[in-house]
């Protein structure tokens, strides 16, 4: 099928590949239906654009580019809501917010997505853990590496 | 909105299987129990509203984002 994007155009998708979210997502609880999208040449950053909504799209990322140490106990509202039977069906995701320069950016690590790859079903998991930020920064890793995204 | 009175250690029911208790008055805190099922989902009314601020900005960055990764391929 195809679908209007904020950041590509049209583009068309698998219908199996779309996402949902029984609940949305916070902020955006009418939006139920997602699909993820790769950034054209950029192996680090995915989109996750609403299906029914062009606007709103979300640029995510893997959290353990960044942190390799983040780890959290997924409660069982969670497991429950999302059907998860096995540790490996599930993919874990982090809400980018852009700034410019980009090593500004910051990632949600309070609040990361959860998709259950086996049924496609996902959920934005709110941590009732203090230890992670709503907008931890992206800059320290980025140093490591050389500092390539500083300009 | 339903306003209750409630003192120390009473509570209210929300359906069949939610119980709010007041565990404890400390000034102007209220210490609240919640029994609930596992399979509801439980949080501070400021938390889940600054996710929802935050969801909000993340969509609508005023930042060319596709331009930005051009000059900053990864």
């Amino acid at each position: 099928m195809k679908i209007k994007t904020k950041y590509l155009n049209e583009v068309v998708i698998e219908e199996e590949k779309i996402i949902h979210f029984e609940q949305g997502i916070p902020g955006f609880q009418e939006e139920k239906n997602f699909a993820l999208l790769d950034l054209p040449n950029n192996d680090l950053l995915q989109i996750l654009q609403s299906i029914e909504t062009k606007e709103i799209a979300f640029i995510v990322t893997n959290p353990h580019i960044f942190y390799p140490a983040y780890e959290f106990t997924l409660e069982d509202y969670v497991v429950d809501a999302l059907h998860i039977e096995k540790e490996k069906d599930i993919a874990i995701l982090t809400i980018m917010t852009i700034h410019e320069p980009f090593a500004k950016s910051t990632i949600n690590l309070k609040a990361p997505i959860i998709i259950n790859t086996r049924n496609k079903k996902g959920k934005q998991f709110i941590l009732n853990d203090e230890t992670f930020k709503m907008k931890a920064a992206i800059s320290n890793s980025f140093n490591h590496k050389g500092g390539e995204a500083e300009c | 909105m339903l306003v209750l009175s409630r003192k120390k250690q009473q509570s209210i029911r929300i359906g069949n299987d939610i119980e709010l208790t007041v565990v404890a008055i400390e000034g102007d805190q209220v210490k609240l129990g919640v029994k609930a099922p596992k399979n509801i989902e439980i949080h501070r009314g400021e938390v889940y509203e600054a996710i929802q601020m935050a969801n909000n900005e993340a969509v609508h960055v005023p930042v060319d984002v596709i331009k930005l990764m051009k000059n900053n391929p990864l």
